[in-house]
């Protein structure tokens, strides 16, 4: 009976061994395995490249519904705005002012054509009369023609001086406006009608427009007073039309040079007949962190009562160094000189300086402090403090 | 008058036989860039870790979910959107080795401060890196009027650069 172990054994394994080869699938079963994980794989892979198009669709739709600044730009819209409150403490006159309060709406309507606005709060409300001002300051559309010219049809600021175009508090030094391009050019000036932009070349362009005008008293305190004289486009008296023509030179890194002659065919829109010639020019060079601004304005009006009261010629010009010690802080300082009552020599010339500082706690917000000195016609000085932002 | 009037009209009629798509302008960018045919498109998912970078290096994140790039070598192509006051200024920036080899303003929609887009002002970005402290190694001159553009094409150069270094650094 000591056989019958080894057989019994060699049989199971034997049994085993069978068991297992009859386990194995033949190759034919392979193959149609094979084929069958081939299709699954197929399948996935099908999903897989499905799955990757919906993914970009739907990102594409969410980048075109709320990126309002898409690639394609196609119906897209733009918001922001600027604001400046502003504290000043001039000839111990002290005064803090909402300045102001803008938005700025744009639409693409497509590549070529688009709407550039500006709806503007001076001085923080309106009410009964008092307070400040709410005002449309820019509402155009820009249509491009061929690559090197626009055209602009509606409410524009004028191509003249350094601010009038670009004036958000950000971009310039001081807590107020310089106050030659206020009281002389008079900005922010803004008409309405036509202008069409040329770029010549490149760094070399040509603005030419044709606008309402202005509309000056020729009596009375306010007396051919051209900041009182713009007439905003609001129901604006459209007899005597104005013709614009500036030219600029940039075609040289850090270098700005402009020059914008305003013709206007009657400043009292028919009544009197007196026509006005505005010259401006101005000069702007950085040379890295430092910066030097000039700007000289003269008006000619041609009238025997603007003489009498030396108010035929109205003359101003200004001079601002700034240097930016880092990205964040710069220091200027400006020296201005302006008489709107030029034609005679009787005191009204005024010179203002101002010294100080802006500090951008980002590249959209501003602080500002600057001292102020008045003489000339006014004799004040004081200090101003500011804060600005745009987005 | 009427002869503004009709020189108006003249104007817009042109206008339209003259107007580029701005795909094609994209295009034709992308094409110029590479000897031959240029390579596929490849996409970048602007990630929540991405997007925390660039949101350093250019203020704000990026309103995309993702970009497309075009990518030989170790040489990237990017076309990226930035608004300067109001409305995106589409600019192409090629990436050479880790360097601004052209910077091109391909689609400026603003109103003012076109100088930008000359050759001779983004000359200024060749060769342009990225330093250690997430800036641009080359000094670009601002431009008055214009203060808002440049510092959208720096934006945009900074984060060109930065994004070349995500899909070239494996090579």
């Amino acid at each position: 009976m000591n056989f019958i172990k080894p057989v019994s054994g060699l049989i199971i394994g034997l049994t085993t061994i069978t068991n297992l080869y009859a386990a194995e699938p033949t190759n034919q079963e392979l193959m149609g395995l094979i084929k069958q994980q081939q299709s699954q794989i197929d399948t996935l892979t099908n999903k897989a490249k499905q799955t990757d198009k919906k993914l970009n669709v739907t990102a594409e739709q969410i980048e075109t519904n709320f990126n309002g600044h898409s690639n394609s730009s196609n119906g897209s819209t733009s918001i922001g705005g600027y604001g400046e409150m502003h504290y000043s403490n001039l000839g111990g006159k002290k005064k803090i002012d909402l300045h102001r309060f803008v938005l700025f709406f744009g639409h693409q309507f497509n590549p070529n054509t688009r709407l550039f606005s500006e709806l503007e709060v001076e001085h923080s409300f309106v009410e009964g009369g008092k307070g400040g001002e709410v005002a449309v300051e820019q509402a155009y559309i820009e249509h491009d023609i061929f690559d090197s010219s626009a055209i602009q049809l509606g409410l524009f600021l004028m191509p003249v001086g350094i601010i009038n175009e670009t004036h958000e508090p950000t971009a310039f030094y001081g807590v107020d406006r310089n106050p030659v391009e206020h009281d002389i050019l008079p900005a922010t000036w803004r008409e309405g009608g036509a202008l069409v932009a040329f770029s010549l070349q490149p760094g070399l362009s040509l603005d030419i427009a044709l606008t309402s005008g202005l509309n000056v008293a020729t009596t009375g305190a306010k007396a051919f007073d051209l900041r009182g004289g713009r007439q905003k486009a609001s129901n604006a008296n459209a007899n005597s039309l104005a013709y614009t023509s500036r030219i600029k030179y940039t075609a040289i890194n850090g270098l700005e040079l402009a020059a914008t002659l305003n013709y206007q065919t009657d400043i009292t829109q028919g009544l009197q007949k007196i026509p006005a010639m505005l010259y401006e020019t101005h000069a702007i060079y950085s040379e890295r962190d430092f910066t030097i601004k000039a700007l000289y304005a003269r008006w000619d009006i041609s009238s025997d009562a603007a003489k009498i009261m030396g108010k035929d010629l109205q003359t101003g010009f200004y001079v601002e160094p700034s240097y930016k010690l880092s990205e964040q802080l710069g220091v200027f300082a400006r020296y201005n000189q302006y008489d709107t009552s030029a034609g005679i020599d009787s005191g009204t010339e005024n010179r203002q300086t101002n010294v100080g500082f802006n500090y951008w706690l980002a590249s959209g917000v501003v602080l500002k402090a600057d001292l102020e000195k008045q003489t000339g016609a006014t004799n004040k000085k004081g200090f101003n403090l500011g804060v600005g932002y745009q987005f | 008058m009427r002869k503004i009037l009709y020189l108006v009209f003249s104007m817009l009629v042109i206008t339209s036989t003259y107007a580029d798509t701005e795909y094609k302008i994209v295009n034709a960018f992308v094409q110029q860039q590479f000897t031959e045919e240029a390579p596929l498109p490849s996409i970048l998912w602007l990630t929540d870790d991405i997007q925390t970078v660039i949101k350093r290096l250019i203020v704000h994140p990026y309103n995309k979910l993702r970009l497309r790039f075009w990518k030989q070598s170790l040489k990237t192509v990017w076309i990226l959107d930035e608004v300067g006051k109001e409305s995106p200024i589409t600019i192409g920036v090629v990436v050479n080795q880790q360097k601004i080899q052209l910077l091109k303003v391909l689609i400026y929609r603003e109103s003012r401060g076109d100088e930008v887009k000359h050759d001779f002002f983004t000359r200024q970005f060749d060769s342009a890196t990225l330093t250690a402290q997430g800036k641009l190694s080359a000094h670009v001159d601002g431009i008055s009027g214009a203060t808002l553009s440049v510092r959208a094409l720096k934006r945009m150069a900074k984060m060109a650069l930065w994004l070349d270094r995500q899909v070239t650094d494996d090579n």
